[in-house]
């Protein structure tokens, strides 16, 4: 469903992707696993076009996006759920919604705000509470609930476990299962191998903007050594 | 009790254009992060635009339909002027977006003085409000009291498109974080647009409302600009009751302020604006800027080197040419290069502050126009000597500045170069009303240097050691412990504190010795003319300082004075023509779009690429 072959990305002068290659297809959830700084989060920007990519192609559902603008990428079905959050903390919980809505697309669920706060219970009692007055598990919700009403067929998740409440990272965890039971496929980067272990189906693993890894969840649990080496304790 | 009922209705009804203008400035500035300098121009447009509509529609259908009228078309200047000069410089450094909105102030002001000619437009009277109103027996005008029941449901209204449309929603957030909204499927470029169109229109209905209060002339762009700073700072970025309430403040004390104390009109809003800052730094309804969060940042900068040997040489020779000038040059030659250099050490202080210390002041013209007017005022009521006027000259301006700066530094980004803004308007409004002690529009004249200086060609060295000296007195602090540190306040305030730098005190000593050295060339310039007057402290002087850095390119240490020198050649050949502001307007939109880099940092890439290598040399 999405191909990315031979990107190299820069910030700047700092050569971050170096020829990263991978390939996620159509629901399935692929885990994409490095350390700190290893490029993952620059992967997924480069994807929605955040970052531009100098070389290589990006190709989603047979359409090239190298080159495309993040609106364009979005209304493609690509939904992104960024790392650091960023919420529209002044705006309601509402409003935030309201800010993510697109129209219904064919072969993807129409997200309404009630099914959204049915999948997030904590935030329908939140409804008008500003988004700084949240609590960080319930902001994580928010962003992820926020790219659901663009009723994507396609999720990049940026770490979603990271700085969360364990409570919450568990239901993150139910949330993947069931968005991918719905059809809808998953790219999600992780530092948590017990998260990833969790929701996923494929690994990719990058150390520094090199890919070092791919294969499935299982093959990755038969060899330890390729974890230890690549991968946090 | 009766007449200050009176007087607060008045100042309500003035609080209306003001309101407006400034709502439209805080939206574009919320979602663009553009400071529209042209918002004043767009407001002088719409003035003019409506008062033209009025000479053809006929009635109170007429007249009011000419103000909206207006509003609609300065609305559809406003989105031309996005699409064809701000568009390409979006992702451009954020003050190149504003040189590229002083160019639009030129061509407008050349534009409407070529349509609409250079007299003073009398406003027509709106039909049926002719008379007054007798409101505890004080008259009030009837288009006063009309004015003060319209603004608040233009208020209401435009509180309801940004809180309960999907539109205001996309606004807001975009204020917030624009790159988000993009990334969830939201084109921002027709946001951009639309929220431009809509801040250019209410700018247009400010200036068509107040036609039958103040008419139209072509000084109304810049004079309206101070006011409108005020009134966002005070009311704090984006928020529209804060703009709402500043307004009101602003106007009704102004009110009082001609009652009780003509003479100190702007000085009364300006103290008011020093408390509420003191208290509230953001804004009575503002929060803290935090522009650069989100994928605002540019490339790092390149770090400055010391200059090659080479480029030494080059500086060595082109030192040497201009001290045998008087060997080949006429006196006119040498008169133009005086001004030349004074112009450049202006600019060159204005770099040192701009580019080393990342602080962008929209009003250094207060201390070369301050420093000038010290001279002048030394010589003109104290009879002293031409030497301690000139002494004391840059130490008036130096400290002026550290008085502005504290104040200033108490603020970031934007707000900062408000507030320069708006105290440098404050100076010259001060000399401007003061007639007494400053000549007001007369200036002051008779300023001339001893008898061993007052000789062109003597003068012309006398302004060679000092302008020339001076600049590399700002070159070498700039490689300086003092320099670097400045430099790391910059780049990163907090880090730069954790490594014991006072941030504060850097950045108030560099805005000192800016300042000083503007005065500087300030005091040099009083000296070679003779005279001084208030246009050299006004916003435009100020401007023409901040064109030539950014012309020069801002991290380029030779660009103050490449920028100088081009731009006052420029100024000089132009200025021949009757309508040189367009032309100037025109070359400096085109540079923004063409050049991004300025003319020295474009000539080091140009270069480099000549080379085929990535790394050029320090200038």
């Amino acid at each position: 469903m999405l191909e990315v072959e031979r990107i190299n990305s820069f910030y700047g002068k700092a050569h971050v992707l170096r020829d990263l290659s991978l390939s996620v297809p159509k629901s399935n959830v692929v885990a994409l696993l490095g350390r700190n700084g290893a490029g993952k989060t620059t992967t997924l920007k480069s994807i929605m076009q955040l970052v531009r990519p100098t070389t290589g192609s990006i190709t989603f559902q047979g359409r090239s996006i190298a080159g495309s603008q993040p609106h364009k990428v979005a209304k493609l079905g690509l939904g992104y759920v960024p790392e650091e959050r960023r919420i529209f903390t002044d705006l309601t919980v509402a409003e935030n919604l309201l800010v993510g809505k697109q129209p219904p697309r064919e072969g993807a669920v129409t997200w309404s705000e009630d099914m959204l706060f049915d999948l997030f219970p904590n935030l329908a009692e939140r409804r008008n509470n500003r988004g700084k007055a949240l609590s960080g598990g319930e902001q994580q919700m928010l962003t992820i609930a926020r790219t659901l009403m663009g009723n994507p067929s396609f999720v990049l998740l940026d770490e979603p476990s990271e700085g969360v409440a364990p409570v919450i990272v568990e239901q993150m965890a139910r949330v993947i299962q069931q968005l991918k039971s719905e059809g809808l496929t998953v790219l999600l980067s992780e530092q948590n191998l017990h998260f990833a272990q969790a929701v996923a189906d494929l690994v990719v693993i990058i150390e520094s903007g090199v890919q070092v890894y791919n294969g499935t969840l299982a093959e990755l649990n038969s060899h330890p050594e390729i974890r230890d080496a690549y991968l946090a304790a | 009790m009766e007449f200050f009922v009176a007087q607060i209705l008045t100042g309500l009804a003035n609080a209306s254009s003001l309101f407006l203008v400034a709502c439209g400035l805080s939206l574009i500035f919320g979602v663009t992060r553009i400071v529209n300098f042209a918002h004043g121009s767009l407001y002088m447009l719409g003035a003019y635009i409506g008062y033209s509509l009025m000479q053809v529609l006929p009635g109170g259908v007429g007249f009011w339909g000419s103000i909206i009228l207006a509003g609609v078309a300065v609305g559809i200047i406003g989105v031309l002027i996005e699409m064809l000069v701000l568009r390409p410089v979006y992702r451009a450094p954020e003050l190149f977006q504003l040189v590229a909105t002083f160019g639009v102030i030129l061509v407008i002001q050349d534009l409407t003085l070529i349509i609409w000619g250079p007299e003073d437009l009398l406003g027509p009277r709106a039909p049926g409000l002719r008379g007054v109103f007798r409101i505890m027996g004080e008259p009030i005008p009837k288009y006063d009291i009309v004015l003060l029941v319209i603004t608040p449901f233009v208020a209401l209204g435009l509180w309801y498109l940004i809180t309960q449309t999907r539109l205001g929603v996309l606004v807001r957030a975009a204020t917030q974080d624009r790159e988000m909204v993009g990334a969830l499927g939201v084109n921002q470029v027709w946001l951009f647009t639309g929220v431009f169109a809509l801040g250019s229109a209410l700018a247009g209905l400010g200036g068509a409302l107040q036609l039958p209060k103040g008419g139209a002339d072509l000084l109304m762009d810049f004079n309206i600009l101070a006011p409108v700073f005020v009134v966002v700072v005070i009311g704090g970025m984006g928020s529209l009751p804060g703009a709402y309430l500043a307004a009101i403040i602003i106007s009704v004390l102004n009110v009082f302020g001609v009652t009780y104390l003509p003479q100190s009109t702007l000085v009364l809003m300006f103290i008011v604006m020093i408390v509420v800052l003191m208290i509230r730094p953001y804004g009575l309804f503002g929060r803290e800027e935090v522009a650069g969060e989100h994928g605002q940042v540019g490339e790092p900068e390149d770090p400055i080197k010391p200059a090659s040997s080479r480029a030494r040489l080059i500086i060595a020779l082109g030192i040497a040419a201009l001290a045998f000038l008087p060997l080949y040059g006429s006196s006119f030659s040498q008169v133009l290069a005086t001004d030349v250099m004074i112009f450049c050490l202006f600019a060159a202080s204005l770099h040192f502050l701009l580019g080393l210390g990342g602080l962008v002041s929209f009003g250094h013209a207060a201390y070369y126009g301050g420093g000038a007017y010290v001279a002048a005022l030394l010589v003109t009521h104290l009879n002293s000597s031409m030497e301690i006027a000139f002494m004391l000259a840059p130490i008036g301006a130096g400290l002026a500045a550290l008085a502005i700066g504290w104040v200033c530094l108490r603020l970031t980004g934007v707000y900062f170069a408000m507030l320069t803004l708006a105290f440098a308007q404050l100076l010259w409004s001060l000399v401007f009303q003061w007639g007494d002690v400053t000549g007001g529009d007369d200036g002051l004249v008779n300023i001339w240097p001893s008898d061993w200086l007052n000789e062109t060609t003597v003068y012309f060295y006398f302004t060679m050691l000092f302008a020339i000296g001076g600049i590399l007195v700002l070159r070498h602090i700039a490689h300086s412990p003092f320099g670097y540190a400045l430099r790391a306040a910059r780049d990163s305030k907090r880090q730069a504190e954790t490594m014991g730098i006072d941030t504060h005190k850097v950045q108030l000593l560099a805005f000192g010795f800016a300042g000083l050295m503007g005065g500087l060339a300030g005091a040099l310039f009083v000296f070679s003319k003779g005279s001084v007057f208030p246009n050299e402290l006004e916003i435009a002087r100020s401007f023409d300082a901040l064109i030539v850095v950014f012309l020069g390119g801002v991290k380029t240490l030779a660009g103050g004075v490449v920028g100088a020198g081009f731009f006052k050649g420029i100024e000089e050949t132009l200025t021949r023509f009757e309508y040189w502001r367009l032309v100037m307007g025109l070359l400096i939109i085109g540079v923004v779009i063409l050049a991004p880099n300025g003319i020295v940092g474009s000539l080091r890439k140009f270069v480099r690429r000549l080379r085929g290598v990535s790394e050029g040399e320090g200038a």
